[in-house]
């Protein structure tokens, strides 16, 4: 039963993370209807920027601060430069843009950071167990940092102008428009806030799984398993489907499946929901006219 | 609708018509890359034989993408059931490696029908990302410990190489090389066949109005997920040939990477040419060797760049602009045409 305890906390400590980046995804989608298959290859790059400031002498928080913001600004920039042009084009052409642009990224960290896997510092010191070895500090620490992230986000979004705006942009862009807001605007903040989720997510799970260009790939795999899980449209229910993902991965990792075949779990979980209940368990079902 | 216009394309209307000067332009062609065998080094075979392979896996999204209109960036997994269904067959129970194309092609197309399923609920965006899932998880799957004694694991197999038969005065190379050729045909013309027939309208009619195309009695899932299993054993045959020309498979070769390659090669060539998936295939096995003297991480940033340009300028591929050119160059035979 310890066993099963420990794999639990240690599936909701990954799940936070899968949380985190399957809100960002959440955030896109609603504001586009557009998936970024980058948004992985952002956090990484994101992740790089940390390390080389870190490296060049700047305390942890300090580095961790200038990294969001620089995501940030990375994220509305790449709203702008690449992603508006194609906003009403065909499927096709904008997944070609978004894979593009994660082929890119990734190169790009290949080729200034190397393809080497580097260990990455992480402020909680290490990972020495705690409360009976269920946890250890750094994923505790991850954790945490996780959660005020995602309440901050909650907060904005619930109680400032701004994100009353950047809502109402995303789910009725014209009358938005004709309300004042700047619709266009709001879309180049949610894509900067995305990013600096991203960014934090990344931040947060470098520590444990190590930096590498590939680092997010199957984190972003298991973000959108969260993200169906929840519901696509649903900025609480991918929160609550990271989480839920990650205990599940867990559980199936230690006692099932094994853990080579974790990614696996991923895809069947996404599978399954889009067979079962595509809407995910937040989400409005899409019901479209014909 | 957005799928109405998932593959704006203008070379697909005339691709059924058998004109003589396409009968001419395809037998110069068949005729040059014979030639090729006696001309150029082992090396450039071999690279000519990857570019077969890689032609049979793009022209397996043509077909798919293209056509139908399902996106799939996980064709690598099917590309890799191929290979490993070839590898598996030579190394653990001795078949002769031509023998293993068919069982690689139905291989991978049971698979590829099983997963086009749940793709029939799946349109665009949903449907690119269980395919993706299924792309960054066939490593894993291939890696697992309980299948090691029939895939080999992390080491993967090696096979024998192919000699040319009869006693003909070939080396490996040049046989392997005539080998996939003759193949590549074989799979080329299925596709030609396939897509310029009853089938093949109906496929492109689900693609532009699937509504529509129902109300006319087309039967939506049944070609839908025939498609998907014909397109899975297309990239079948392409990692059996693969197998054949490398006589190496290991899980990591068939990353997420690989499916990515085949899906900037379907761009580049153009979505719906037929044709084009060569140039796709070309592209694919050229510009990371060129690109490479550059950096390890150049073919990546390059890839990336290309796609994100094409998908700006070209969105029709090589073969859409190239088709764009005669048209203008031959505005007489063609005026019919851009009616549309």
């Amino acid at each position: 039963m310890n066993g099963l305890a420990h794999q639990v906390i240690s599936g909701l400590a990954s799940g936070s993370i899968y949380a985190a980046v399957a809100l960002a995804l959440v955030m896109i989608y609603q504001a586009t209807h557009h998936v970024n298959f980058a948004q992985g290859e952002m956090a990484t790059l994101s992740t790089y920027i940390c390390l080389t400031l870190i490296n060049a002498g700047v305390p942890y928080w300090g580095a961790f601060v200038i990294t969001v913001i620089v995501s940030f600004v990375m994220g509305a920039v790449v709203e702008r430069v690449l992603i508006r042009p194609v906003n009403n084009a065909p499927i096709l052409t904008v997944v070609g843009v978004f894979i593009g642009l994660l082929l890119v990224i990734n190169a790009m960290d290949g080729w200034i950071f190397d393809y080497i896997i580097k260990p990455f510092p992480s402020p909680f010191g290490g990972g020495q167990p705690m409360l009976d070895g269920f946890i250890s500090s750094h994923e505790l620490g991850e954790t945490g940092v996780t959660l005020i992230v995602l309440l901050l986000v909650y907060l904005f979004f619930r109680h400032t102008t701004l994100g009353l705006a950047m809502r109402a942009a995303a789910f009725n862009p014209t009358s938005a428009r004709l309300c004042g807001v700047r619709v266009n605007r709001m879309l180049a903040l949610g894509w900067g806030l995305a990013a600096a989720i991203g960014a934090v997510a990344g931040m947060m799970v470098a520590p444990i799984v190590f930096l590498d260009p590939n680092m997010m790939f199957g984190i972003l795999i298991y973000a959108f398993a969260g993200a169906l899980l929840g519901g696509i449209d649903s900025p609480l229910g991918a929160v609550i489907g990271g989480f839920i993902v990650g205990v599940l991965e867990n559980v199936f990792g230690a006692y099932i499946v094994g853990t080579e075949l974790k990614l696996t779990v991923a895809l069947i979980i996404i599978v399954a929901v889009l067979l079962i209940k595509p809407a995910g368990l937040l989400g409005r079902p899409v019901q479209s006219r014909v | 609708m957005r799928d109405a216009n998932l593959a704006p394309i203008g070379a697909d209307e005339t691709q059924g018509r058998l004109e003589t000067w396409r009968v001419v332009a395809v037998l110069v062609f068949l005729a040059i890359a014979i030639a090729l065998t006696f001309l150029v080094s082992s090396y450039r075979l071999f690279q000519l034989s990857m570019t077969i392979s890689y032609a049979c896996a793009v022209l397996s999204l043509t077909v798919l993408t293209g056509i139908n209109g399902q996106l799939s960036l996980g064709h690598g997994a099917f590309y890799a059931v191929g290979a490993y269904a070839t590898a598996i067959l030579m190394t653990n129970y001795g078949w002769p490696y031509w023998t293993t194309i068919p069982v690689a092609a139905i291989a991978a197309g049971i698979i590829g029908f099983l997963v086009g399923f749940p793709a029939l609920r799946l349109a665009g965006l949903y449907l690119a990302l269980v395919t993706l899932a299924l792309a960054v998880a066939a490593p894993q799957i291939l890696k697992v410990n309980a299948l090691s004694d029939l895939t080999g694991g992390v080491q993967g197999l090696t096979t024998d190489k192919a000699e040319a038969p009869f006693g003909l005065p070939l080396n490996p190379d040049q046989w392997i090389y005539l080998f996939c050729l003759a193949i590549g045909c074989i799979v080329f013309l299925l596709g030609w066949n396939l897509t310029r027939g009853r089938i093949g309208r109906a496929m492109m009619a689900i693609r532009d109005q699937p509504l529509a195309a129902e109300s006319m009695g087309i039967n939506l899932a049944a070609v839908k997920t025939r498609t998907f299993a014909i397109s899975a054993a297309f990239a079948g045959v392409a990692g059996a040939l693969t197998t054949i020309v490398v006589q190496f498979v290991a899980p990591d070769s068939f990353n997420l990477f690989i499916s990515i390659w085949f899906f900037v090669g379907l761009v580049v060539g153009g979505v719906a040419s037929i044709p084009g998936a060569l140039f796709g295939g070309a592209f694919i096995e050229f510009v990371p060797n060129i690109a490479n003297d550059i950096s390890k991480a150049a073919p990546g940033a390059i890839y990336g760049m290309i796609l994100i340009a094409f998908m700006y300028v070209l969105p029709t591929g090589v073969a859409g602009g190239l088709h764009r050119l005669f048209r203008r160059l031959f505005a007489r035979r063609h005026r019919t045409a851009t009616a549309r």
